[in-house]
């Protein structure tokens, strides 16, 4: 896939999984993996990069004695989510467009 | 591999991280790992899980276009080869004659920049003497009877004065400027043999 496509759509995966509740990274991982493989430096990349872009915010917490990262989505996260929802329509309209043409071609 | 031999490893790898960065990164792994060992997974496997070095560090570096890597930026001073340290002495007779010369036609010209500048002092000089001594004499003249000799004598040191005042103002620039003019030259100069530190 698209290496800017295939990000983009990692970046919303990972608001979605802390869209709920605030999740720290392993349960990040682990929430996805039913779905697909992250692997740990991917989630750290798109993480630093989301809390850049002030699509979400860390705060650490005392967890078993020990300090856990957790990220909580903001309010420009969700604005992220709802547009990709909104996109996703035109993306799934051209994709039966690219399905029927092949299908009719064959 | 036990998670301390992990993350010394992955440590010294990420060297060429900046300090913050690398600290930021290796916590990341190190809670990984912590919550795969309290899920009950043994410490081993929790590190194995988490990839091998070679692959999170290749990971790394390709998702960090814009990190620093100091090995980039630190050019370590290329040592003169043996070839050229010949080369400089053998052609010392050449290079150290055409170095004076270059030096000599750079003095030459402050000296002929600045002696323009002294030449036209004096004239300046001379202007205000000529004037002075005009108008002395045009007084004296004055008084003595020579009225129409004594006003023409005034007149033209007035006038002499008038140019020394003029030329005054133009070489007080002209001074100025030269000033202006060397302290660049001697900077430039001074450059050209201490080298600026590239910083990307």
């Amino acid at each position: 896939m698209d290496v800017q496509l295939k990000r983009g759509f990692l970046d919303v995966c990972v608001l979605a999984a802390i869209k709920n509740e605030d999740s720290y990274g392993y349960k990040i991982i682990k929430d996805m993996k039913p779905y697909f493989d992250m692997s740990e430096s991917t989630l750290y990349t798109i993480l630093k990069r989301l809390e850049l872009a002030g699509m979400l915010t860390v705060y650490t917490a005392e967890h078993g004695g020990r300090l856990r990262k957790y990220y909580h989505i903001t309010r420009a996260g969700l604005g992220r989510l709802e547009d990709f929802k909104a996109e996703w329509h035109e993306v799934m309209t051209m994709y039966r467009f690219v399905i029927k043409e092949e299908t009719e071609h064959v | 591999m036990c998670k301390r031999e992990f993350l010394d490893a992955l440590a010294a790898r990420l060297s060429a991280l900046s300090p913050q960065e690398r600290e930021e990164r290796l916590s990341f792994y190190s809670e990984m790992i912590d919550d795969r060992i309290e899920e009950g997974c043994p410490e081993e496997n929790a590190v194995t899980d988490i990839g091998s070095i070679e692959e999170i560090v290749a990971q790394i570096l390709s998702d960090a276009p814009h990190t620093r890597r100091e090995g980039e930026i630190r050019t370590p001073k290329k040592a003169l080869g043996a070839w050229a340290i010949v080369l400089i002495i053998i052609g010392f007779p050449l290079w150290f004659s055409l170095a004076i010369a270059a030096f000599a036609v750079v003095l030459s010209v402050y000296v002929v920049l600045w002696s323009m500048l002294v030449s036209l002092w004096a004239v300046f000089a001379a202007l205000v003497a000529c004037s002075l001594s005009g108008m002395a004499a045009g007084g004296v003249a004055l008084f003595g009877g020579h009225s129409l000799f004594g006003m023409a004598m005034v007149g033209a040191s007035l006038a002499l004065a008038g140019l020394a005042i003029l030329l005054f103002l133009a070489v007080k620039a002209t001074t100025g400027g030269t000033v202006w003019l060397t302290k660049r030259l001697a900077f430039r100069g001074v450059a050209v043999f201490s080298k600026k530190e590239k910083v990307s």
